[in-house]
C-alpha cells in the first residue's frame, strides 16, 4: 500500500510539471490553431534566470518574478518578431518558426548564461513529508498547487471573461472575430505574453525538483506536449488531466512494470487514446463544413 | 571524392601553429579533438590544455633543443572530418605522432589511418575498443568504464556488499558502464538484485528507487549515470530515507554534483575519482602528486576555468608522448612508437601509466581514488 502510495506521490509530481507545460500550449493553441513547440524554451528561461538572479544576489521570490516578467515579455517579442509578420501563413509554417524560436532561445541562453546544471533553494525546505509510509517533496506540493491555481484561472478566464471568449474566437474565425471587433493583434500578443509567464512560472516551481540547464526545453515541451494531446488540444480540463495522467503511467510503469517500458507506455496509451477518440479525452467534437 | 572532401573542410579548420614556424621545427606533433560540436565540453578544455603544454615545453626549450610544432585540427566530434584530418596531417603535415580523438568515433577514424600510416597515436577517448584487441601504433589515456566499475566492486566487496541494486541512465554513458558493470560483477561475487534504469530528463525517480529498496536482500545502491539525474536520483534517496551506502560513476566526481544534490544527501556518497580531482587531498610523497597539482595550477591560471578530467587525458597523452621522444632520441615514427610502448610508471594526472606489448592503456586500478563526500567536501577513503 505505502509502495502504491509512493509511485502515486512520483506520478503526480512529475504529471504536474507535465501539466503546467500543457497548459501553456493550451493558450497559444486556442488563440491561433499554432503549437507554440517554443513552450519548453519559456519552461527551461523561468528557471534559468531564476537562478542567474538569484545567484546574483537577489532574493528567491524577486528573482523568479523578474523571470516569470522577463520570460512573458519574449514571448510577446516571439509574437511581434517572428509571427506576427508571417501572419496568413499557413499554421505549419507558424509551427516551424516556433521551432525556430526554440532553437534560437536555446542557442541564446546557452550564451548568456552557461551550458551547467543548475538549481536553486526550494521554497519550503527540503524535510520530506511522510504520508501513509509513503514521502513527499514539499516542492511537489508547490508545483501541484501552481498546476491547479493556474488551471482553474484559466478556465475561468476561457469561460467567464469577455476576454477570454475573444480569445476562443479569434480561434474560431479571425475574420469574424475582426468583424465583431475583437482586436486579434492584441489577443494574440496576450496569449503569447500568458503562455510564457505559465511556462516561466512552471519553470521557477519545478527546477529545485528537476533542476535546470540551457537544454532542458525541449524535454519539457515533448511531455507537455503528450500531455495536451491526450487530454484534448487547447482545453485547460483536458490539459490539466493528460499532465496528470502521463505522469502516472509514467510511474506506474516505473514501479509496477520496468523502468525500461516507462516512456513507451505513455505513449502507447497516447496513440491508443487518439487512436480511438482522436480528439482527445476531453476534446470538443468538431466538425469541417466544406 | 577524397579531393572535395578536403577542400570544404580546409576553411572549417583551425589551425593554430606553435611558436616556432614550421619550417624550422624538428618535432611535428597533430592533434585532431573536438574543440567544437556536441563534444565541445570534452574537447574545448584538451585544445586549450594541448596548445598550452607545447607553449610551455617551447619556452624551457623545448625537447633537446628542438621547438616542437603542434598541428591542431577542430573536427567538431564529426568521424568523417577526424579522418580526413588524420589523413591531412600525416600526408601533408608531415605529423610524427598524432593525438586526439575526442570522442570514441574520432579514435576509431583516426586510428585506422594512423596504423596503415605506421604513425603513433594517442586516443584521449574511453571506449576498451580503441586499444582491444591491442592495434602496434594506437594507445589511449583515459580509464575505461570497466574499470570503475571493478574499483566500485572492490569497494563493495571489502564492506562485506553481496547484494545490489542499480539504477542506470539510458544515455551513452550510463548505458555503456551498466552493459560493463554487469559483465565484471560475478568476478566479485556480488549479485545485482534490481536493475532499473532512467531517462536522463526525468524529474523523478522515486519509484524506481522504492522498487530497488523493496528488492530482496539488497545491500547498496550503485548509480552509473551522468549529468542532472545523479544528482536527483541522491535526492530521491534521500527523500525515501534510504539507509544503504550509494554508489555514483565517476561521470559526476565534480563539485557541481555536491552542490545540486545538496550536502545532505549527498552525505556518505562514494565514487570513484581521478587523482586531478582531489589534488590538495592527495598526501605528500604520493607519485602523482606533483603533476597534478602543477597541471591544476597552469590551467586554471591560463583558462580561468576549473580544471577537468577530460583537459588532463590530453596532458597525460602529451606528456606520454614527449617522455617516450625523449628516451628514444628520435623523432622517427617507429622509435617513438617503441619508447611508448617501454614507459614504465610514468605519473600523469589521470593514473601512472605501464604500457607492454600487450597492454596499451597502461593503467591500473590504481588510477581511481575512491572517493567519499563528507561534510559537503571529498575525503580519500583510502
Amino acid at each position: 500500500m505505502s509502495e502504491f502510495l509512493q509511485f502515486l506521490f512520483s506520478g503526480v509530481t512529475v504529471g504536474a510539471v507535465y501539466a503546467l507545460v500543457a497548459l501553456g500550449f493550451t493558450i497559444i493553441y486556442n488563440a491561433s490553431d499554432v503549437v507554440n513547440f517554443a513552450q519548453g524554451e519559456f519552461v527551461m528561461l523561468g528557471g534559468m534566470i531564476t537562478w542567474f538572479a538569484h545567484a546574483a544576489g537577489l532574493p528567491l521570490p524577486l528573482a523568479a518574478l523578474i523571470a516569470i516578467v522577463a520570460t512573458a515579455a519574449l514571448g510577446v517579442a516571439i509574437n511581434k518578431l517572428a509571427i506576427e509578420p508571417a501572419r496568413g501563413a499557413p499554421v505549419v509554417s507558424l509551427i516551424i518558426i516556433t521551432i525556430g524560436a526554440s532553437v534560437f532561445l536555446q542557442g541564446a541562453a546557452q550564451l548568456v548564461f552557461d551550458k551547467q546544471i543548475h538549481s536553486f533553494p526550494a521554497f519550503s525546505g527540503d524535510t520530506p513529508l511522510r504520508i501513509g509510509g509513503a514521502t513527499i517533496q514539499p516542492q511537489s506540493l508547490w508545483v501541484i498547487g501552481g498546476a491547479l491555481l493556474v488551471f482553474a484561472g484559466l478556465w475561468l478566464f476561457f469561460t467567464r471573461t469577455l476576454l477570454g471568449r475573444a480569445v476562443l474566437a479569434t480561434s474560431n474565425n479571425r475574420l469574424a472575430a475582426q468583424l465583431v471587433g475583437i482586436n486579434t493583434n492584441f489577443v494574440m500578443t496576450l496569449s503569447f505574453a500568458l503562455s510564457a509567464g505559465i511556462g516561466a512560472l512552471a519553470g521557477v516551481l519545478a527546477t529545485p525538483i528537476t533542476l535546470t540547464a540551457y537544454n532542458v526545453g525541449i524535454g519539457f515541451a515533448l511531455k507537455g506536449f503528450a500531455g495536451a494531446m491526450l487530454g484534448g488540444m487547447g482545453n485547460p480540463k483536458g490539459a490539466l488531466a493528460g499532465g496528470f495522467l502521463i505522469g502516472l503511467i509514467e510511474a506506474l510503469t516505473a514501479g509496477y512494470l520496468s523502468s525500461t517500458y516507462k516512456e513507451a507506455a505513455a505513449f502507447v496509451v497516447i496513440l491508443l487514446v487518439l487512436f480511438f477518440m482522436p480528439q482527445g479525452l476531453f476534446g470538443r467534437k468538431s466538425t469541417e463544413r466544406v | 571524392m577524397i579531393k572535395t572532401t578536403l577542400t570544404t573542410t580546409v576553411p572549417a579548420a583551425l589551425i593554430a601553429l606553435a611558436l616556432a614556424s614550421a619550417a624550422s621545427a624538428e618535432i611535428r606533433i597533430g592533434a585532431s579533438v573536438s574543440a567544437t560540436g556536441p563534444a565541445a565540453f570534452l574537447g574545448d578544455p584538451e585544445a586549450k590544455t594541448l596548445e598550452m603544454l607545447v607553449e610551455d615545453l617551447n619556452a624551457k626549450g623545448g625537447i633537446n633543443g628542438e621547438e616542437i610544432a603542434l598541428v591542431l585540427y577542430d573536427d567538431g566530434g564529426d568521424a568523417n572530418k577526424a579522418r580526413t584530418f588524420a589523413t591531412r596531417l600525416i600526408e601533408d603535415d608531415e605529423v610524427q605522432a598524432i593525438i586526439g580523438g575526442t570522442t570514441t568515433g574520432t579514435s576509431m577514424s583516426i586510428l585506422s589511418v594512423a596504423e596503415d600510416a605506421e604513425i603513433p597515436f594517442i586516443s584521449l577517448a574511453g571506449a576498451i575498443d580503441i586499444i582491444d584487441p591491442v592495434k602496434p601504433y594506437t594507445f589511449k589515456t583515459p580509464h575505461t568504464d570497466r574499470m570503475a566499475c571493478q574499483k566500485i566492486f572492490e569497494d563493495m566487496q571489502k564492506r562485506d556488499i553481496a547484494k545490489i541494486g542499480m539504477i542506470s541512465g539510458t544515455d551513452g554513458f550510463g548505458a555503456s558502464m551498466q552493459a560493463q558493470c554487469k559483465e565484471v560483477v560475478g568476478d566479485y561475487g556480488i549479485e545485482i538484485v534490481a536493475d532499473e534504469t532512467y531517462d536522463p530528463k526525468d524529474a523523478d525517480m522515486t519509484a524506481q528507487l522504492t522498487k530497488i529498496k523493496n528488492a530482496e536482500g539488497v545491500q547498496a545502491v550503485l548509480n552509473p549515470g551522468f549529468g542532472q539525474g545523479p544528482s536527483i536520483v541522491t535526492r530521491n534517496y534521500k527523500q525515501l530515507a534510504i539507509d544503504l551506502p550509494l554508489y555514483q560513476s565517476h561521470g559526476v566526481a565534480s563539485d557541481g554534483f555536491i552542490e545540486l544534490a545538496g550536502p545532505e544527501a549527498a552525505e556518505g556518497v562514494r565514487l570513484p575519482g581521478t587523482a586531478l580531482l582531489v589534488a590538495e587531498l592527495l598526501p605528500e610523497g604520493d607519485a602523482q602528486k606533483p603533476v597534478v597539482t602543477a597541471y591544476k595550477a597552469a590551467f586554471e591560471e591560463k583558462t580561468k576555468t576549473p580544471v577537468g578530467t577530460f583537459g588532463g587525458y590530453a596532458h597525460d597523452a602529451f606528456l606520454i608522448l614527449t617522455d617516450a621522444i625523449i628516451r628514444a632520441g628520435s623523432t622517427e615514427p617507429g622509435a617513438i612508437r617503441d619508447a611508448i610502448e617501454a614507459t614504465k610508471g610514468l605519473a600523469g594526472t589521470t593514473g601512472i601509466y605501464s604500457f607492454t606489448p600487450e597492454n596499451h592503456l597502461g593503467l591500473d586500478l590504481s588510477a581511481f581514488r575512491m572517493l567519499e563526500i563528507k561534510g559537503g567536501d571529498w575525503t580519500l577513503v583510502e
